[in-house]
């Protein structure tokens, strides 16, 4: 075996075996990915009989349609309202959640598990617990809410139901942005914390001005994610206790898109929706990625 | 070294214990409510108390509810296993073998990090309703006439398979084989390993961690699932446990049993939390990873 051979990154030779070993990914992603997504870019410009199946080319009336509709604008709306207050509120907490545990967790990492355990629950259980919490007749919340004279009804009230979307939505981010905010906070430098100190810096100045600015990185990594998180994984949470509701206050995006196609059998106008939330992750992890790749780049 | 701060300490305690005891609440009270034999009102301190036990005795009795669970068993664990066994192979294809399309592999895999499922739901539907219709349609055109149309709706396979594809798995794989050194690679070739043997003997090993990660990570993603049980199943006995849940929920919420509603919502988180308490770090270690 010559020297030369004996690179950074050796191979084995084979001209089948690659292709056998990557065969059952390939043909899932090409049954279930890029035959759906050519399928889905296909029909949100032709307008399809549900019936029949058959279809014919409207250019690009179905999206001219869709941004005519005063529902989809609420829906967009509604979407960025949810996401906003969604990434804003749980990186917040988790936060400062994981500086205080931080300080008092020390060697017991273990006890992370007091906080990261609702990552487990489904969103649509999230959103069912959540309602018995706020639900105007029997929450606990919701009465002490009453008790001090807020008129609380998320069964009627379009920004009540909103609010209670979000607070189901907050509980379970947390625990990501928990997980994301404590490694990256145990893994700023002693030595900057120390000098720190010797200068004089408070355990909360030190926080704003060393350890805030070196965990940026994670806080923009996290912004992204909990982005997505919002615009697509919100949608057990509102199928399961809103529907849209009330008055299509929370029809967020992607619960649209799924009530136009399945039920009101809009197909073209379905997977025209679909491309607009395709666009918008799209975007999301070319800026994630590129993120990742000046981050490798000046580590 | 930092100077002790007991204010800061004892703020950071008051904070994490306030945290602690915030995310617990909504079980707290579900707990409690389903501890009610009876229908009745809970009040701020209400304890859950033994008739709990009844309540979560009588949720697991329910014929319908074991179904229930047996198919979020089936769907979560069917994920887990297929989405590991294709990632790994297809990671180790790519960081282990040059090969003409390589490129091209990466990037079509690459390129499926993309999309959710939730973004393409109705032609995902269509593709489950028909996944073999291009073939007969194929076979249609060279004359051939086949009467096959196997179709995935209502089935344990439907279920699992289109969840399947996507590659955040393969980029895990891919970036633990890239880390093994590669004199390990030389050793096991000078000593007449092949690639299966290196694969079975050397980089399965060293992926446990990752694998043991990804475990909780899928299992937790396969059991939660609901957009795509809700599409894909109609009939009753292929509902799985979170759909079941949402299902006792009347529209107007005015008929809700809540203590039975609760007890349920319980039994179906319980499998993925008890499994997330108990593999903690892999599932940290795992998730900050990925996020790598």
């Amino acid at each position: 075996m010559s020297a030369s051979s004996v690179s950074t990154n050796p191979v084995f030779r084979g001209r089948m075996l690659p292709w056998l070993l990557l065969a059952p990914q390939l043909a899932v992603l090409a049954l279930f990915f890029f035959r759906p997504a050519a399928e889905g870019l296909r029909q949100a410009f032709y307008l399809s009989d549900p019936f029949t199946g058959d279809g014919i080319f409207v250019g690009l009336d179905n999206f001219r349609m869709l941004f005519a509709q005063a529902e989809y604008a609420d829906s967009i709306r509604a979407s960025l309202i949810f996401a906003g207050l969604v990434a804003g509120v749980s990186m917040a907490i988790a936060f400062a959640l994981a500086a205080a545990a931080d300080r008092v967790l020390g060697d017991r990492p273990g006890l992370r598990s007091l906080i990261i355990w609702p990552y487990a629950v489904a969103p649509a259980v999230a959103g069912v617990l959540w309602l018995f919490l706020m639900h105007p007749g029997f929450g606990v919340l919701a009465r002490l809410l009453h008790q001090a004279g807020i008129a609380w009804n998320p069964l009627l009230d379009g920004a009540d139901a909103m609010a209670l979307i979000v607070a189901a939505a907050v509980w379970k981010q947390i625990s990501y942005n928990f997980v994301f905010f404590f490694a990256a906070i145990r893994s700023v430098p002693r030595s900057l914390i120390e000098a720190a100190a010797i200068d004089g810096a408070g355990p909360f100045r030190r926080l704003r001005d060393v350890v805030w600015p070196l965990i940026s990185p994670t806080s923009f990594f996290l912004l992204v994610m909990n982005l997505i998180y919002a615009f697509f994984d919100s949608f057990g949470i509102v199928d399961a206790i809103t529907k849209g509701g009330p008055g299509g206050a929370t029809r967020l995006m992607v619960y649209k898109a799924y009530r136009d196609g399945f039920q009101a059998q809009d197909l073209g106008g379905s997977a025209a929706q679909s491309i607009i939330l395709m666009a918008l992750v799209g975007v999301l992890t070319v800026i994630q990625f590129r993120w990742i790749e000046k981050r490798v780049a000046y580590a | 070294m930092v100077r002790r701060d007991p204010v800061f300490r004892a703020l950071a305690i008051c904070l994490f214990s306030i945290g602690a005891v915030a995310m617990l609440l909504p079980v707290w009270y579900a707990a409690a409510i389903a501890s009610m034999t009876e229908d009745g009102r809970l009040t701020l301190f209400s304890l859950p108390g033994p008739g709990l036990i009844v309540t979560i005795a009588g949720v697991l009795a329910d014929p319908s509810v074991q179904r229930q669970l047996f198919n979020s068993l089936i769907m979560a664990v069917g994920i887990t296993t297929a989405k590991i066994a294709v990632s790994l192979t297809a990671g180790f294809a790519i960081v282990y073998f040059r090969f003409r399309g390589r490129n091209l592999a990466f990037w079509a895999i690459f390129f499926s990090l993309m999309l959710p499922v939730e973004v393409r739901i109705v032609p995902t539907y269509a593709v489950a309703a028909d996944p073999l219709g291009p073939l007969v349609a194929g076979l249609r055109l060279l004359g051939i006439e086949i009467g096959l149309s196997p179709s995935l709706l209502d089935t344990h396979a439907g279920l699992i398979l289109p969840l399947i594809a996507s590659a955040t798995a393969t980029f895990l794989y891919r970036q633990v084989f890239l880390s093994v050194p590669g004199e390990l690679v030389e050793a096991a070739r000078i000593d007449g390993a092949g690639p299966l043997r290196f694969l079975r003997d050397i980089a399965l090993p060293l992926a446990a961690p990752a694998t043991a990660a990804l475990t909780v990570i899928l299992f937790v993603y396969g059991w939660n699932q609901y957009l795509w049980p809700l599409l894909i199943t109609t009939d009753e006995r292929m509902a799985t446990v979170v759909m079941g849940v949402a299902r006792t929920l009347p529209s107007d919420n005015a008929e809700t049993r809540w203590g039975l509603t609760m007890g349920r919502a319980l039994v179906a988180m319980a499998p993925p939390v008890i499994l997330v308490i108990l593999l903690q770090r892999r599932l940290v270690a795992g998730l900050t990873d990925v996020g790598k």
